[in-house]
Parts: structure tokens; C-alpha cells; sequence
């Protein structure tokens, strides 16, 4: 526990540091900013329809980005060397940097609820719905990012690791939007993988243990993955 | 203190080492050397549980390195090949970081930090980033990390290539002063660096190791051996013997070279003596004629060659 806290502050500072955090945090205030004030001031709608539309497709492009760095980079610059002979376990090493991910994500994700709040004072707005909302945006941004934890950790190439981990965020994005096209049988299980459905659930209001089991198990599949690749050059 | 044991590694279809076996014992500093590509980093990368053996076993401090490598872990300070660093933390910022993981207590941290920044001579760059030291610093800084938690082995792997003449000096005493209560291994394909560091020399080749002693031994060896190569007109026979009979001279061997115009003869001889005159007198005794005589010394570069030439 102790060595993931140590990794933990190490990345969180190296995003502060580098300075990715600011890029990413501005980046994605000015985005939905942008979607948010359109919607409310043009169109007149006072809701959070908009804002939970549109996050989960930003985070297509966000997640990997903020991931593809992890593990890549310390594999190119060969500090990964350094770091797995230490005495601290290669999943230590994964949780550790995938926590510092996903509290970056957070702190992009959190400011947004200036947005609820201006909505709420003006219209009428489901409380419960919008906790649950953002409940779940922050469950499928970490899902997203434990994918790219693992894409990062195929690659010692930064640009290679965003590709790899944008077309897996893809394709689990996408599935909800395919099932017009499968064979019945292959609908349910498809059904079921699908991020945006689970998402969809959540932010209805209900927060099911069933939506919540897909995500931890998402998360803890990729980040296994992540460990095992990392473990990989044993057999190199 | 290590124990190689029949240690091989297959990389697809290549041994980058195989059955190799040495040992380490505590205290010693041992000089790990070879051509480029010769199994060295390959073997320090196993030691330092960075990747297991194909097959056989590694024990550091009698415990295995695949059943106990956290604890073989914590026994080992590490300076990997080319020396990574995070180049955008300061020097404090990363040797902290390091102390953390070596789970140091939290009161020693800053003790042990500036104890290296001491020994290691890092007084003026302490707040400077990595990414903007020279070389030479950087290396103290790997060093520094190496050795943060007061390990009993040292693996360092090249750890002067690249640097300059000076910083080459200047790191190796650190090397000496440091090991002095440490075991080592040093890599190295730097003879005289083996000379200027280290108590013992295990030369390894392709795979192999082909030489496996104390420097003394290695230095008796280029002192005590040399060569005399003569070439006599007028001798019929075989005069190995009586050339054998002159004092010093261990071995003479009949040598068959094209073109010359006597026969030629290479003498072995202690390196202490030199037979010269000797092999002169008995000449005229003889009624030889001597039209070449040269004498050469082995030295350690020589051995190194032999011992590494590629056929």
C-alpha cells in the first residue's frame, strides 16, 4: 500500500511538473465550456443533458492521452529498469500510476459541476440524477483509462500507446451503437460490454451493483493485463 | 556472498549466456569483463532480479533470486546500463523518491540524502534538474541512487563509459571508496579500469567466461611470462633441448615461418631473467648464427585479446 502511494505522488507530481495536467485540465474545461454555454444560453435549456453527452465522447480522445505517457516513457528512457528492481511488486507500480491518472481525470472532471450548479439555480434539476451522473462519468473515465494504462504498457512509444489504447476506448464505445447490426443471440453479451450502457444506467439515477461490478471488473481485467505485460520481459 | 550456477539465458535462439558459473564473495570488488555483447548486462540484469534465468540459479546471500527476490532486492544497489534517470526531477526530489521505495524510515531519508549528496559530491547540483546535468553528474547521481540505502552489494554496469578522462578518475575512487565495505561487480570492456578498481577479473566471451582470477594473478601473469623469438642460421637437428637448457627458459617450440632464412624458434621464458646474452653465448658455443632475436611481453591488453578474440 505504501509503495502505491509513493508511486501514486511521484506520477501525480510528474503530471503536474511536466505540465501535462494544466494542458489536459484546460483543455477540457474550454471543451465542455464551450459545449455548455452554447446549450444554455443559445438554446435555453436549462439541463445537464448536454454535458452528460458530450463527456463521454471527449474522454475518447482525453483518457488515452493522459495515459499514454505511464509506462511508455519509462520504458524508453529505461528508468523502468530502475523502477522494477526495487523492492515493489509490478502491480504496485501499475495501481500506483493508474491512480494518478485517474486522479488527474478527476480533478478535470470535478470543475464541471459549476455547470449543475448554474442550472440548478435557474431551473429544475434532479439531484439525485446529477450525482449519479457524474458518478458515472467518473466510473467510465476510469474504466477508459485502465485501457490505456494497458495500451501504455505494450508500447515504449508514446504516440504507438495513445493509438493502441484510442482504438480499444473505441471499440468498447462503439458496441451499443453496432447492436442494430448483430445476430440476436449476440445481442445481450454485446450489450453488456458496451461502456455507454452502463454509463446510461448510472446516470438515469439508479446506481445498480450490476453497472458498478462491470466497471470494477473492467478495470481490474485491464490493469491485470497492464501487470502482465510489464511482467512480459521475463520472457523476453 | 553471489552464486552463479550454471546460469544460461536464450534470447529466441540465441544464448546470450550460457552455463556460465562464478562466484562472489563478500567484501570483494570483482571486475566483470568483456567485448560489447558479451553477456555481461545480460547477467547483471538477472542478478538484480530485473529478468529471471533461462535456467540455472543465481543466490545472492543464499537466497534464490527467483524465490526471494524482494528480499534479494533490498540487499542490491543497482546502477543499470547507461544509468536511467528521470531527467525532469531535481537531484533531491529523485534521490528522495529513490529512498521512499527502498523503504527507508522517513527519519533517515534526509540523513542518508545528504550523506550521498556528501560522498557523491553533489553539493552544487542539488536542486538542479537531471535533465540538465553533465554526464559526470549524472553518474554520481546514479551512483548516489545506488547506494542510498546502504546496501551490501553494489551491481553497477559500465558505469564510466562515456565519460571523460577526468570524470573517469574522479568516479572510479568513488568506486573504491565506496566498495571498500561493499561486495562489487563492475562491468566493464575497460582493462585498465579492472586494474585501477578491482581485486579480481572474470573475463567473459560470447557467452562464456574465459578467465576467472585475482588481479595479482592476471599481473604475475603479464610480469612472468615473455616471449623471445629467434632466428638461427647454420643449426642442424633438433636443438630444442639444448635452447631449453638455458636458464629461465620454460618452453621452446620450433615456429615454421615462410620466407625466412633461418629456422626460428619461439623460447618461453620467466620474466624475471632476462636470457638474452645467454642464448647469444650459446650460439658462438654452437657455431649458430644469430640473424633475429626480439623479445615481447605479454601484456594485459594481450591477454584480454586472446582470451576475447572473436576466432
Amino acid at each position: 500500500m505504501k509503495n502505491i502511494w509513493i508511486i501514486f505522488k511521484r506520477e501525480l507530481r510528474a503530471y503536474f511538473d511536466a505540465p501535462i495536467a494544466y494542458v489536459v485540465i484546460t483543455a477540457f474545461l474550454l471543451v465542455t465550456g464551450w459545449f455548455f454555454t452554447t446549450n444554455f444560453f443559445v438554446v435555453a435549456q436549462a439541463d445537464l443533458r448536454v454535458i452528460f453527452g458530450i463527456i463521454p465522447f471527449i474522454f475518447l480522445f482525453f483518457t488515452p492521452a493522459i495515459t499514454m505517457r505511464l509506462i511508455s516513457e519509462e520504458r524508453k528512457t529505461g528508468t523502468m529498469e530502475l523502477l522494477v528492481t526495487m523492492p515493489i511488486s509490478d502491480a504496485a507500480v501499475i495501481v500506483g500510476k493508474y491512480l494518478a491518472a485517474l486522479a488527474l481525470l478527476s480533478a478535470s472532471v470535478l470543475p464541471t459541476i459549476i455547470y449543475a450548479i448554474s442550472v440548478a439555480m435557474l431551473g429544475d434539476i434532479d439531484g439525485g440524477a446529477a450525482i449519479a451522473g457524474y458518478l458515472g462519468l467518473i466510473f467510465m473515465g476510469a474504466a477508459y483509462l485502465a485501457i490505456g494504462t494497458f495500451g501504455s504498457s505494450l508500447t515504449d512509444s508514446q504516440v504507438i500507446a495513445f493509438i493502441v489504447s484510442f482504438f480499444l476506448v473505441f471499440v468498447f464505445f462503439l458496441l451499443d451503437k453496432i447492436l442494430f447490426i448483430l445476430p440476436n443471440w449476440l445481442v445481450t453479451p454485446v450489450e453488456y460490454l458496451s461502456i455507454e450502457r452502463h454509463f446510461q444506467n448510472i446516470s438515469r439515477g439508479v446506481i445498480d451493483s450490476r453497472d458498478v461490478i462491470y466497471y470494477l471488473s473492467m478495470i481490474g481485467l485491464f490493469l491485470f493485463l497492464a501487470a502482465r505485460s510489464l511482467a512480459a520481459r521475463r520472457w523476453r | 556472498m553471489i552464486e552463479i550456477s550454471n546460469l544460461t539465458k536464450v534470447y529466441g535462439q540465441q544464448a546470450a549466456i550460457d552455463d556460465i558459473s562464478f562466484k562472489v564473495d563478500t567484501g570483494e570488488i570483482v571486475g566483470f569483463l568483456g567485448p560489447n555483447g558479451a553477456g555481461k548486462t545480460t547477467t547483471m540484469k538477472i542478478i538484480t532480479c530485473f529478468m529471471p534465468p533461462t535456467s540455472g540459479r543465481v543466490t545472492v546471500g543464499g537466497l534464490d533470486v527467483e524465490q526471494h527476490s524482494m528480499d534479494v532486492r533490498r540487499m542490491i544497489g543497482y546502477l543499470p546500463e547507461l544509468n536511467p534517470l528521470y531527467s525532469d526531477m531535481n537531484v533531491v526530489d529523485f534521490l528522495r523518491y529513490i529512498a521512499e521505495l527502498r523503504e527507508l524510515e522517513e527519519g533517515r531519508i534526509n540523513l542518508r540524502i545528504r550523506e550521498m549528496v556528501d560522498i557523491c559530491g553533489l553539493g552544487d547540483v542539488l536542486h538542479k534538474d537531471i535533465s540538465q546535468l553533465s554526464k559526470g553528474y549524472r553518474q554520481r547521481v546514479g551512483l548516489a541512487q545506488a547506494m542510498i540505502h546502504d546496501p551490501k552489494i553494489l551491481i553497477l554496469d559500465e558505469p564510466t563509459i562515456g565519460l571523460d578522462p577526468n570524470q573517469v578518475v574522479d568516479i572510479r575512487n568513488l568506486i573504491k571508496k565506496l566498495g571498500r565495505a561493499k561486495t562489487v561487480i563492475l562491468s566493464t570492456h575497460i582493462l585498465s579500469e579492472v586494474q585501477a578498481t578491482c581485486d579480481r577479473a572474470v573475463i567473459i566471451n560470447r557467452g562464456k567466461i574465459v578467465a576467472d582470477s585475482t588481479l595479482a594473478d592476471l599481473q604475475r601473469d603479464i610480469s612472468g611470462r615473455q616471449v623471445i623469438d629467434v632466428e638461427l642460421l647454420n643449426v642442424s637437428g633438433d636443438i630444442t633441448g639444448s635452447l631449453g637448457g638455458i636458464a629461465g627458459v620454460e618452453e621452446v617450440r620450433e615456429t615454421y615461418l615462410d620466407g625466412n632464412a633461418g629456422r626460428s624458434f619461439r623460447l618461453t621464458v620467466r620474466g624475471d631473467i632476462d636470457p638474452r646474452a645467454d642464448i647469444f653465448k650459446k650460439a658462438v658455443d654452437s657455431d649458430w648464427i644469430i640473424v633475429a632475436m626480439a623479445r615481447e611481453k605479454r601484456s594485459l591488453e594481450d591477454i584480454f585479446h586472446q582470451l576475447t578474440k572473436t576466432d
